[in-house]
């Protein structure tokens, strides 16, 4: 059972770049990368994971009882804001690229002279 | 054509997966098992978190102390790409869409809805400003609470109709406050610098643990922050719906 929560990381991972790879729609490629992303707060949330350790909050709890790791925490929020604001620029451009194109595929898009 | 270039993208991708499964495969087999945190920053950080800081939620004083000026970049990273969305959308036919949208009648018909949808949206402004508020000492902080805030704006447009949101969403009060949010960071960490201190040193002294007043200039650093997510979620928020909204609004002015 202790695997799971790699095997969960590396599966979100293995789909979001499948999605990637066959993708015909920039949206849906944005999306992709988004689900590629989400493995990594599932690997570093299970990296920092401690058995029995409680949330690295000790408002109320004893200093010194056992918690998690909060440096992966931490790292999963910037990997959260970093994520969602890529995903909007990247959004962005696919408006503009419709806008001149009229498409989102990148097959018709390639097709586009400047 | 089309199938030419599938194949292409076939020879392009197998080599680069089975590579990067390769990797994958590499590094998952020298981790820790699950629930055996090997350590030491965690352990140290839980321990000295509290007795430096005074901020019993350990990974806010990660995010805007112990990693502070790593938080910067990232809040340059979310001014950057926020900038980039409204220079990429807001220029094209600006002029013209803009008297559309401003003539624009959306309003949500069903009472309930507005009722409920209005409830909703102060409850969740409370919530957001708490998780800011409360966000060193018990779980939240800025960027989580400022989340909270902008969708608490956005449920005036779910719930209201788009002419409140404009109301909410206005860009010439937003693009200082975002303005003001990164800056404020940067002026929090100069100050330390001006007087003596490294960057972004924490210069308050740490206050009664488990209170508001704890942390130092930290509260400081998440109050600014908030507001630089809080603003950039709207602005992120306004320049996408303006763009799904601009051919509805077109068209019911063409019709009336």
């Amino acid at each position: 059972m202790s695997v799971l929560p790699y095997v969960s990381a590396a599966w979100i991972c293995a789909v979001g770049l499948y999605g990637a790879i066959t993708s015909r729609n920039l949206i849906h490629l944005a999306l992709c990368l988004t689900v590629v992303q989400s493995s990594t707060y599932v690997l570093l949330l299970a990296i920092g994971y401690v058995n029995r350790g409680g949330a690295p909050i000790f408002k109320g709890v004893k200093l010194g009882t056992r918690a998690v790791d909060p440096v992966v925490q931490s790292l999963t929020l910037t990997d959260i804001v970093v994520s969602v604001t890529v995903v909007a620029l990247i959004l962005a451009l696919a408006l503009d690229a419709h806008k001149d194109a009229g498409s989102v595929d990148p097959d018709t898009l390639a097709d586009v002279k400047g | 054509m089309r199938l030419e270039r599938s194949r292409v993208r076939a020879v392009v991708a197998v080599p680069a997966v089975a590579a990067v499964g390769a990797l994958l495969v590499w590094a998952f087999v020298g981790l820790p098992d699950f629930g055996h945190y090997r350590g030491p920053y965690g352990f140290v950080l839980n321990r000295i978190g509290v007795p430096q800081r005074h901020t019993t939620n350990v990974v806010t004083a990660i995010v805007f102390d112990y990693r502070g000026f790593d938080t910067m970049g990232e809040e340059f990273i979310l001014f950057g790409s926020v900038l980039g969305v409204v220079l990429l959308l807001r220029g094209r036919a600006r002029d013209e869409a803009e008297e559309d949208l401003a003539k624009y009648t959306d309003a949500v018909s069903s009472d309930l809805v507005r009722v409920l949808g209005g409830l909703a949206a102060g409850v969740s402004l409370l919530i957001g400003l708490w998780l800011v508020s409360f966000g060193f000492v018990t779980p939240g902080g800025g960027f989580q609470g400022g989340v909270v805030v902008a969708g608490a704006l956005l449920l005036v447009y779910a719930a209201g109709s788009f002419r409140a949101w404009r109301k909410v969403s206005n860009e010439e009060a937003l693009d200082p406050l975002e303005g003001i949010g990164v800056g404020g960071y940067v002026i929090v960490g100069l100050a330390a610098l001006v007087s003596g201190a490294p960057f972004l040193h924490n210069l308050l002294g740490p206050g009664k643990s488990g209170t508001l007043f704890s942390g130092g200039s930290l509260p400081f650093l998440n109050w600014v922050t908030a507001l630089e997510v809080a603003a950039a979620n709207v602005v992120l928020c306004a320049q996408f719906l303006e763009q799904c909204l601009a051919p509805h609004a077109r068209k019911e002015r063409s019709n009336s």
